[in-house]
């Protein structure tokens, strides 16, 4: 047992991207499918407001709401916020204004972007316009931004059936955010010792167990688990399963067996694939050892030692 | 206080411990992190885990990038034998109204509410863009500041407030901070550059992590736990519309009906107020901006009597999905050493203030 200084902590980047499928509604629809035409579309409440962007139920009674009305393509900034310095995604890359502009005819105002020189040529009660995006697909970015349109007249709103010819249903919505993964003191040790062909768990000062990997805490006691034990590299099968279908980017012949093992020593069972015997051989008991990845970072699968079996009591309280 | 709103159990905050809250914690995962502070909570009242009738947690996995991610934190709680747990995927606030209505029903005695918040994995405010309306809003990555800063300039053309108004907000709440050892920025700084005008970083929340927790004790038990417990009178949480464009930004009903229901705006004994302003000592307002402060205490009625977020507020220390629950935390704690009687505590979530949460906390009266 030691207690060593926690090595350099470790970073990894982590990207998460999801290209999120949405379904519309006959409201978000018929107003998605409008941009794409160069038509704004708002809903009237039963109230006789014109909600801009419309909604499906009225935000205030929660009726549900079908009345769709053309309003215009002018309106006025109800309220700005100066952006000096865009973030990915934004609409726009140089400077610009956020805004919420009330569009003529419509009672709520609408979330985008304003290109302007900057924040002097700005103000709330501002006369914009909506600049068309070039390429539009039935989505809020059809809309490029607003900009400056100090000659308008107020358009009237006009009744509109939200009738398009090849309606857009669905958006997809591709989101991605970039984090830095760091995986904390414990693991970190481990993922050190890993890169060493060391296999490093950590005991509970309370109950003893030892875990493996370990996460620095012990889920049963809740107190940290401080103490550094070398487990293995040996261990036992504890439980298996065949594997019959072949994961999307994974270069591994199926079927293959991945399994339970308990390495000599821990406390509990980690997981990991076992190679170097036919997939209907492996069984519980048998005895492995870690076969190392070509980097030696950390072990690929594990392979029969050749011992004989283990005896059931040996690892009944790890199943 | 009228009887429409005395729950039907007396329930109290009898302990709050939070984390020195700090811009990166990269050598700590999140189960090291919030393991401390549960160690803490439970020893200020000498009940270990397993005595614990219910424990329930807030935080986002959008700021772990991992899903689930509150599982691996549960392994600091001690989790064997099975114990009855929750989790919301929101601000700890409402893990701890989760738990008082718990307590209520009569189900549980004792609860463990904690939350935590590590925001320096990633970019949060891009990644609070993914709680937007995925159809009109998400599409434009409108950052948390960029719609906090169409709120404040909602507010200054209105008149409720100006940049040097907002400014001393900002130093009234660091300058507070300077006296409490958990704040990221403790003391005066300057208000700086524009981060999205009108709103400067002085203006701006602390980006950081940290952790927060309370035990929550029903009856003679908190008594026994406590020597000044917090009873909660009244907690009360309301959602508004979340189209920006049809909510007025320079106003918050929904943080002023949720005062009411709590019973904000009773007088302590017996007597209903006038609907002017509540008759507390202590305001912890969740204000990550100093915009919305302005916005929450003309909300609430607050005047000058009341002392508005003497720990410094979410200008000092903002870890997202524990800040709310901070609030409860310091208003009990100000409470429990006798610096409170009775004392409101806010706790929001959702862009401009779009939910809120109220709680009303009293001490037993003193002699």
């Amino acid at each position: 047992m030691t207690v060593t200084p926690p090595p350099e902590i470790l970073h990894a980047p982590l990207v998460v991207e999801f290209p999120f499928t949405r379904s519309l509604g006959p409201v978000q629809s018929a107003f998605l499918t409008g941009l794409r035409e160069r038509t704004v579309l708002g809903v009237r409440t039963d109230a006789g407001e014109v909600l801009v962007p419309p909604v499906e139920y009225d935000p205030a009674t929660a009726a549900e709401l079908r009345e769709l009305v053309e309003v215009g393509a002018t309106g006025t900034v109800t309220t700005w916020a100066w952006n000096p310095e865009p973030r990915a995604g934004q609409p726009l890359t140089t400077p610009f204004a956020w805004v919420l502009v009330r569009l003529d005819g419509a009672d709520t105002a609408l979330l985008h972007a304003l290109d302007a020189p900057g924040p002097e040529a700005v103000r709330t009660g501002l006369r914009v316009r909506i600049r068309w995006a070039a390429e539009r697909s039935g989505a809020i970015t059809d809309i490029a931004c607003f900009e400056p349109y100090e000659s308008g007249t107020a358009a009237e709103t006009v009744p509109h059936t939200g009738e398009f010819d090849d309606p857009v249903t669905g958006i997809v919505a591709p989101a991605r955010l970039d984090y830095t993964y760091s995986p904390g003191r414990a693991q970190t040790r481990y993922l050190h010792a890993l890169a060493e062909r060391r296999t490093v768990g950590e005991r509970c000062p309370s109950c003893a167990k030892v875990y493996v990997p370990p996460r620095g805490a012990c889920p049963t006691c809740g107190v940290a688990t401080t103490d550094q034990v070398e487990v293995g590299p040996r261990g036992t099968v504890t439980t298996y399963c065949i594997v019959n279908i072949k994961a999307k980017n994974l270069d591994i012949e199926v079927p293959y067996v991945y399994a339970h093992i308990a390495l000599d020593g821990a406390g509990l069972a980690l997981h990991g694939r076992i190679a170097g015997i036919p997939y209907d051989e492996v069984r519980m008991g048998l005895r492995v050892e870690p076969v190392w990845s070509e980097d030696g970072r950390y072990p690929d699968h594990y392979r029969p030692t050749g011992e004989p079996d283990a005896d059931y009591d040996t690892y009944k309280e790890l199943l | 206080m009228t009887p429409h709103h005395r729950p039907a159990r007396e329930v109290a905050i009898v302990a709050f411990a939070q984390s020195h809250h700090r811009r990166r914690t990269d050598d700590l995962s999140e189960v090291e992190m919030v393991m401390p502070v549960l160690h803490d909570v439970l020893r200020q009242t000498g009940l270990k885990a397993s005595d614990i009738g219910f424990t329930c947690s807030g935080s986002s996995d959008y700021l772990a990038g991992r899903a689930f991610s509150f599982t691996m934190a549960l392994d600091g709680v001690g989790a064997w034998p099975p114990i009855s747990e929750s989790h919301v995927e929101t601000d700890g606030a409402w893990a701890l109204y989760e738990a008082w209505v718990k307590l209520l029903t009569g189900e549980a005695d004792t609860a463990l509410v904690y939350s935590y918040g590590k925001s320096s994995p990633g970019s949060v405010r891009d990644v609070l863009t993914r709680q937007l309306d995925p159809y009109y809003l998400a599409p434009l990555w409108p950052d948390s500041v960029a719609l906090a800063a169409l709120q404040a300039q909602a507010l200054v053309d209105a008149g409720h407030t100006d940049e040097n108004a907002l400014a001393a907000i900002a130093e009234r709440s660091r300058t507070d901070a300077a006296a409490n050892p958990h704040a990221q920025l403790p003391g005066t700084r300057p208000q700086g550059e524009y981060v999205v005008r009108p709103l400067r970083t002085g203006d701006c929340p602390p980006i950081g992590d940290g952790v927060a927790a309370v035990v929550l004790a029903a009856g003679d038990l908190a008594r026994e736990l406590c020597e000044r417990p917090a009873w909660i009178r009244g907690m009360d949480h309301r959602i508004e519309a979340h189209s920006l464009g049809v909510r007025d930004l320079t106003d918050s009903p929904s943080t002023r009906l949720a005062a009411e229901r709590a019973g904000a705006f009773d007088l302590p004994h017996g007597l209903k107020g006038m609907g002017g302003a509540p008759a507390v000592d202590t305001a912890e307002l969740h204000a990550p901006f100093t915009s919305q402060e302005v916005v929450l205490a003309k909300a609430l009625g607050l005047d000058a009597s009341v002392r508005i977020n003497p720990s410094g507020g979410a200008l000092a220390a903002n870890p997202v999905m524990a800040a709310g629950l901070i609030r409860l935390g310091e208003a009990a704690a100000r409470i429990h050493r006798g610096a409170s009687d009775r004392a409101l505590a806010h706790a929001t979530s959702g862009p401009c203030l779009q939910q809120n949460l109220v709680a009303v906390l009293e001490g037993d009266p003193r002699a």
